[in-house]
């Protein structure tokens, strides 16, 4: 009687098999319900996930500075200030003025572009001011990261653009004559 | 005999404590004692390997899973980055463990229920969102690679593929799409690009176009089926598929709409490249399509008769449409397999059955992306950017078959 039973489960199996999974008349597959489904993601305007930023808030963590001068905040620079904290706080990884230190030189000698690949500095790479002082107060130095006040960080960046030989306005290196955009959509061009 | 409850944790130092002739801890696990009291003790070798496995009843279901301590998958580091083992990998998914690290002023630790994500700038409603705040918003998942542009390394014979460009790894990414967020705050239309602004020591800053916002950004905050690992971004970043892996900006806490780029440090000083004409490119966003022998790759040897070549290919521009193989140091190419999923903007698994005859020959594969884009050469690329390295250099990668069964890179400088 058992075994009985276990064969027609078994049978039952099968028909149910068959009767579910019948080859469509297109021989494309198997049949299945085709009814589309509807997609209804009801996006709503607004979810209300969040909450209002306070301008405050907004204040204290918005520190970046934009080429023409946006988020530069009250202050200024003065070279030979920037020198004496450069030799303090900085000089340890860039370098005496600069130049030849372990983690990247910031000032461009005469005799370095002459080499075949001269090193990347603020002089000869830097495309703007801005981003000099941007990047010194966001993350520098290394060791002590956000740890600057702004009159020093408009200091480094006065002794920096001095030492690379870069015043005024006169001799600025900018986007205009050294970056281009990259406007390369795909295709089998190597660029 | 110890009676082994719980495996925890497999050193690593494995290798070094066995030669130095003590006994070598192969694990430390909870282990129930002769008194029958459980105690956390060190498990050596000889205890987890029997002569016969089935002789000997197994270490019990744990709490966390861990690699077989006879797989040595590690990655590479260096000072400012660590590189994924791809010659190790038998897939298009990378251990989450084993992802590329990149970053510029070390892993930070964040708690999850402290950090936060603003949006503001030229947007209608600037807002704050929390962790938990992000995951309530409609989710969306995607398996991508990622890869840093400063990948290629060359110069010595002994180099693997994990030397070469170890810096590309892949997973699922899941998140909120940054088209929701951008829904939600109202970004005004005169937006044309937004900073993204991570939230460790070094504060990374990219400037990226809108449209790539609206188009596929992920806000993501899991990696793979968990929370992102800390070295990618935990507990949220920003996932750009396609793009080099600066803009990727890790460890996310604020989004700024504006109209113009902040020429930011990394995206002037930085991750800009050499081309024609003594100009240098900025905003090379797009990963170009690359592809590379992992097996049999430096440091494995073969032997003579039939080899499966295996590797992976991908492309910043779109899906692969086909991998070519040369078994003959370029002179003639056949198409490779490709293994489903061949997914857009992901690492795509291609196969070639060889019969390698003895003879010293060298192998090699080249991509094509589905904008019809095929991979250069060395040489290619320095007539292109007339420069010898650098970002975004992604040439085809060679390696010697020595008779004696040894291979080894071309170095092509």
């Amino acid at each position: 009687m058992e075994s009985l039973n276990s064969t027609l489960l078994w049978l039952s199996a099968i028909v149910t098999f068959w009767v579910n999974f019948l080859p469509d008349s297109e021989g494309q597959g198997w049949l299945y319900d085709k009814t589309p489904v509807v997609v209804r993601d009801t996006f709503p305007a607004t979810f209300g996930i969040g909450r209002a930023a306070t301008p405050v808030e907004i204040a204290r963590l918005d520190i970046d500075v934009r080429p023409d001068g946006k988020g530069l905040p009250p202050g200024e620079g003065k070279p030979t200030v920037g020198k004496l904290i450069f030799a303090q706080k900085c000089a340890a990884c860039h370098g005496v003025g600069g130049v030849g230190g372990p983690n990247e030189s910031l000032v461009t000698t005469a005799s370095e572009g002459t080499k075949k690949r001269p090193e990347k500095t603020v002089g000869n790479y830097w495309p703007y001011a801005t981003t000099v002082f941007d990047y010194i107060r966001r993350a520098m130095p290394f060791s002590e990261p956000g740890s600057l006040t702004n009159e020093e960080v408009y200091n480094l960046t006065a002794y920096l653009l001095t030492a690379n030989g870069i015043i005024d306005e006169k001799a600025v290196i900018n986007a205009q004559t050294l970056f281009v955009p990259d406007d390369w959509k795909g295709g089998p061009e190597i660029k | 005999m110890k009676k082994i409850l719980r495996l925890n944790q497999l050193t690593t130092k494995l290798s070094r404590r066995a030669m130095l002739g003590g006994a070598a801890t192969a694990a430390v696990a909870i282990v129930q004692t002769a008194q029958g009291k459980s105690v956390q003790g060190s498990i050596s070798v000889a205890e987890l390997l029997p002569d016969d496995p089935t002789k000997r009843v197994g270490t019990l279901a744990g709490e966390v899973g861990t690699r077989s301590s006879f797989e040595k998958l590690v990655k590479k580091p260096s000072e400012i980055s660590s590189r994924s083992p791809l010659q190790d990998f038998y897939g298009i998914i990378t251990p989450s463990d084993l992802h590329f690290e990149r970053h510029h002023a070390g892993v930070p630790v964040i708690d999850p229920a402290k950090h936060e994500l603003l949006i503001h700038g030229l947007v209608d409603k600037p807002l704050v969102f929390t962790i938990a705040d992000l995951k309530r918003f409609p989710s969306v998942s995607r398996i991508a690679f990622l890869e840093c542009s400063g990948n290629f390394r060359t110069g010595k014979e002994t180099m693997s593929p994990q030397d070469i460009c170890g810096l590309t790894s892949q997973s699922e990414w899941t998140g909120v799409k940054l088209a929701t967020l951008f829904r939600e705050v109202g970004v005004k239309p005169s937006a044309s690009w937004f900073l993204a602004e991570g939230g460790d020591a070094a504060v990374m800053t990219r400037s990226i176009p809108v449209k790539k916002g609206w188009d596929d950004a992920i806000i993501a905050y899991a990696q793979n089926g968990e929370a992102l690992r800390p070295e990618q971004g935990y507990p949220v970043r920003l996932f750009l598929p396609g793009w080099e892996g600066n803009t990727n900006v890790k460890w996310l806490r604020r989004i700024e709409l504006g109209d113009a780029p902040w020429h930011t440090r990394e995206e002037t000083s930085k991750y800009t490249e050499n081309v024609k004409g003594g100009k240098i490119r900025q905003f090379s966003f797009d990963m170009d399509a690359r592809s590379i022998i992992t097996f049999p790759a430096y440091p494995k040897t073969v032997e003579k008769g039939w080899i499966e070549i295996r590797g992976i290919a991908w492309s910043g521009r779109g899906k692969v449409a086909r991998v070519e193989v040369s078994t003959d140091a370029g002179k003639s190419w056949q198409l490779a397999t490709l293994q489903d999923p061949i997914l857009d903007k992901a690492h795509t698994g291609f196969r070639y059955l060889w019969h390698w005859n003895g003879a010293d020959t060298e192998i090699m594969s080249r991509v094509t992306d589905e904008t019809g884009y095929i991979q250069p050469t060395f040489t290619q690329l320095i007539e292109a950017r007339g420069s010898d390295g650098g970002y975004h250099f992604n040439p085809i990668t060679a390696w010697q078959i020595k008779s004696d069964g040894r291979v080894l890179n071309r170095p092509e400088r």
